[in-house]
């Protein structure tokens, strides 16, 4: 165990790390300037404990009757062996609907690495000639298999914060022309060629986070990591009804801010050092401790994390009286003044102690002249 | 986000209470509203669960669907929404009035009085735009008959979804965006859409704070959220279970009536603290005075529904599912306009929204310090009457010399700026030279040209009229955009099987 992971250990507790999934990689890129939320999770943290202790708990729940949705629209798509799942697929990318298509499960089985090591075997070997290969042939048609093939819930990896974390798509991947493709089934509808904004981008971002830990097991495995595709295909509802329609997604832009996000926390290290000795987030302590301790690493508070933070309660208790509680655009329009009592005391007319406020007290006095004005119906 | 709205945020942070960012109520609300509070079954496409609605505090009447997976109960609801909603809207279709138009030359009538609907949020205009979307093209014949008043609804609610997307429009409202546009509260925007929690910010019960009654009123259990979705642990907890012992229930009469009482009961409680919120937000908006334009802006919402009301009269076809590309040109262009026109009527309406502009040196207001009513500017083939006035400002004045400004005082009359020169004390002189909006002749009519000691306020924002642009004929679709639409074939065909082939039971369409 590096130094590193014993700091995490001692962090977390004696709890075992949170395991992550797609949807917690991906809200990770959600306030990647949060050195709490980096910390923390790094460490995985159980936020939701952590939350509940220092008593603001966290509000995230799914309706079951979203799940049971999503459960049955995701077997009709899949079902008779994924005949359906392919023609769509096929459909989408434009080429031949294959007579027939390999299905393989990798879902079974419990034990963990048995599962890890099967799906990276199976998911590698069609492309991985069993000849040894030859490096002036690359490219070949031994490289590429042309059989078209179907992958259910296979078991990926993905380095966070120097851990390996297991994920665990509920997704199929596509082989089909030589080329991988993640196809990403989700119930939530797509009327006439529009889906909802939020859950598309959400969409998107699990679905780079999955393209991400593909390409890691195919670089690591042998096969070029470009097989891959950067288009998911995305299978939702059509309109009103159960009927399902394929889309591709682009998600290039996405992959880059995964990644990008996923390096910053492997140099945990250096976040490390700026984090007091004595900090916990052990769910166990007493919540005044870990109140205290919390306070001493920066959080970076945004309105957008209440949607994506379990911790963001906190976090915005304590970003009271700053403008940054408010949204940043009304941050931006106070000249980026960060408290709500500074930005009062400027309009006020208050002597500028920092020169390079002269520009936003200015603005600040000429507005709060111009309200009063108007308020009071002068003008 | 200007800052003036912003110092209004900090400043009700400040002081724990929302602060106004207007000082008129800047859309029309009419005399009878519908309020429309719905609710939708979590994970389907839009599927109604239940709604209240009614057009006065005590005239709520609950809608609900036991079994929100039931295609028949679906429909079933939507057409009793169509029983209270239909009525509703042809209740305005009583006397009208004649509008002289084409220069007095012919007139057309318009109705003296249109629906309006509200409800808590954007989320509930979606679902409605949505539900429209789901029902307009439904057929009261077939496989899968509907009852009539389904597609009519239809058509009606996509009607106002689409209203709702012009600005200035009062016909189908959001109930947080219209309390958000004369409140600023200390909290996000994002939060702001959470009605409960707007309106804890605008009127907080005595003895609490802003910040404490928004934060009250985010627990779930205490405030249920103003829909359309539900929160999940009543979903979990407490409307599963109800609908599974309906479900149970099957002939059993007694066990069903039992069984549907208590859903009632459940849905109900979940609905009626929003209606309570939708009326209290209605009060709050009510007591503040119109703006002067409103009731001309509302005018616009009258054509349209007569126009509307004339097309369904007609057997017009329902709105389609796309806009053609000449359409959809069309309709961005008429937004542009409505938005332009609105910002503009906004701050002539309102010194407080004006200031925004002044704020920006958009506008100034200043005080005559000189005028010379008389002068007239005989450089030209004939002489013409061009009075000037001098104004001294303390407002920021971004204006460049030669630009034509307006007035909310004298719309009439236009301004040219000739001199800007800024002065001792932060001020600036500015020397604007006036046209039209004094009369015939050479001598200006009395009090047409501003006079000494008036104060007044001029600005770039403009109200003059904006000639429409032109687009071609549908047949003309230029290349660039598609080219024309295939002779025979409708400019928006149903997909196949939609509407007309036999659909499995379960589903929406």
């Amino acid at each position: 165990m590096t130094s590193s992971e014993q700091r995490l250990a001692e962090i977390r507790g004696g709890l075992p790390p949170r395991r992550h999934n797609a949807r917690t990689i991906a809200a990770l890129t959600g306030n990647p300037g949060c050195t709490r939320r980096a910390v923390l999770d790094g460490a995985g943290v159980d936020k939701p404990s952590l939350a509940e202790r220092v008593g603001f708990p966290a509000r995230f729940g799914q309706s079951r009757f979203a799940i049971t949705r999503g459960n049955t629209f995701e077997a009709q798509v899949k079902a008779d062996g994924g005949a359906e799942l392919l023609r769509l697929v096929a459909d989408r990318l434009g080429v031949p609907v294959p007579a027939v298509a390999s299905w393989t499960d990798l879902g079974d089985g419990d034990e963990l690495t048995g599962r890890v090591e099967r799906s990276a075997a199976l998911l590698t070997a069609a492309v991985t000639p069993h000849e040894p290969t030859d490096p002036g042939h690359a490219g070949s048609p031994h490289e590429v298999d042309q059989g078209a093939a179907l992958f259910d819930h296979p078991l990926l990896g993905l380095e966070v914060a120097g851990r390996r974390v297991h994920l665990e798509p509920d997704l199929v991947t596509a082989r089909l022309g030589g080329r991988f493709h993640v196809v990403e089934i989700k119930s939530f509808p797509v009327v006439d060629g529009q889906a909802d904004a939020a859950k598309l981008a959400a969409a998107a971002v699990q679905s780079a986070v999955y393209v991400l830990a593909l390409r890691d097991l195919f670089a690591m495995r042998g096969p070029d990591p470009d097989l891959v595709s950067h288009e998911v295909v995305l299978i939702c509802p059509r309109d009103f009804t159960n009927r399902p329609v394929a889309h591709l997604l682009d998600v290039r832009k996405q992959l880059l801010v995964v990644r990008r996000q996923l390096d910053r926390m492997a140099q945990l290290d250096e976040l490390l050092a700026g984090v007091p000795a004595d900090f916990t987030a052990d769910p166990a302590a007493e919540p005044a401790t870990l109140v205290a301790s919390l306070s001493q690493v920066p959080a970076r508070y945004a309105p957008d994390c209440l949607a994506s933070c379990e911790l963001a309660y906190f976090c915005r208790q304590e970003a009271g009286g700053h403008t940054a509680a408010l949204g940043r655009p009304v941050r931006e329009a106070l000249g980026g003044i960060d408290s709500v009592a500074e930005v009062l005391a400027l309009a006020d007319g208050e002597p500028v102690a920092d020169p390079q406020r002269a520009e936003a007290a200015a603005l600040l006095r000429t507005a709060a002249r111009l309200r009063a004005e108007a308020l009071s119906g002068a003008a | 986000m200007s800052t003036l709205r912003a110092l209004a945020a900090a400043q009700a942070v400040a002081a724990g209470v929302a602060q106004p960012v207007a000082t008129v109520r800047h859309l029309h609300l009419s005399r009878r509203p519908l309020v429309l509070v719905p609710l939708a079954m979590a994970g389907e496409a839009n599927a109604p669960l239940a709604a209240m609605v009614g057009a006065a505090p005590g005239e709520a009447r609950l809608l609900i669907v036991p079994q929100p997976r039931n295609r028949d109960q679906r429909f079933a609801f939507v057409a009793e929404l169509a029983a209270t909603v239909l009525p509703y809207v042809d209740a305005h279709r009583g006397a009208n009035e004649a509008v002289p138009v084409d220069r007095g030359r012919d007139v057309r009538y318009r109705y003296l009085d249109a629906p309006q609907l509200l409800v808590p949020n954007p989320a509930g205009v979606t679902f409605l735009r949505l539900l429209g979307r789901a029902t307009r093209f439904r057929r009261i014949d077939g496989d899968y008959p509907v009852p009539p008043q389904v597609p009519l609804l239809g058509r009606w609610l996509t009607f106002f979804a689409e209203r709702a997307e012009h600005p200035g429009s009062s016909a189908l409202v959001a109930m947080t965006q219209a309390l958000s546009l004369h409140w600023a509260t200390g909290q996000s925007a994002v939060e702001d859409l959470h009605l409960p929690a707007l309106l804890g910010w605008i009127a907080p019960p005595a003895g609490r704070s802003g910040a404490e009654a928004a934060a009250w009123a985010e627990d779930p259990q205490r405030c249920p959220p103003a829909g359309p979705a539900t929160d999940p642990s009543f979903d979990n907890e407490r409307l599963a279970p109800a609908i599974e012992a309906y479900a149970a229930a099957e002939a059993d009469e007694v066990a069903r009536g039992e069984a549907y009482a208590e859903l009632e009961k459940l849905l109900r409680d979940q609905l009626t603290p929003t209606w309570e919120l939708m009326w209290r937000g209605v009060g709050l908006l009510r007591a503040l005075p119109p703006g002067a334009r409103v009731a001309g802006r509302w005018d616009g919402d009258r054509d349209a529904f007569t126009a509307y009301a004339d097309h369904v009269d007609a057997d017009g076809a329902p709105q389609p599912r796309r806009d053609g590309a000449v359409a959809a040109a069309a309709r961005l262009h008429r937004l542009e306009r409505a938005a332009d026109l609105y910002a503009v009527q906004r701050a002539y309406d309102d010194p407080l929204v004006m200031a925004e502009y002044r704020l920006t040196g958009e506008a100034f207001v200043g005080e005559v310090v000189l005028a010379d009513a008389a002068r007239i500017d005989d450089s030209g083939r004939r002489p013409v009457l061009r009075p000037r006035i001098q104004l001294v400002t303390t407002d920021p004045v971004l204006v460049p010399v030669g630009a034509v400004l307006s007035s909310p005082a004298r719309p009439a009359q236009k301004a040219r700026v000739v001199f800007v020169t800024p002065v001792a004390d932060g001020k600036t002189e500015v020397v604007v030279e006036l046209s039209g909006g004094m009369g015939r002749g050479l001598t200006a009519a009395p009090g047409s040209v501003p006079e000494v000691g008036e104060r007044l306020c001029y600005t770039t924002l403009s109200e003059a009229y904006v000639p429409a642009g032109s687009f071609p004929a549908v047949e003309e679709t230029p290349w660039t955009h598609g080219g024309p639409p295939a002779a025979g074939v409708p400019v928006d065909p149903l997909p196949a099987g939609e509407g007309a082939a036999p659909v499995p039971d379960e589903e929406w369409t």
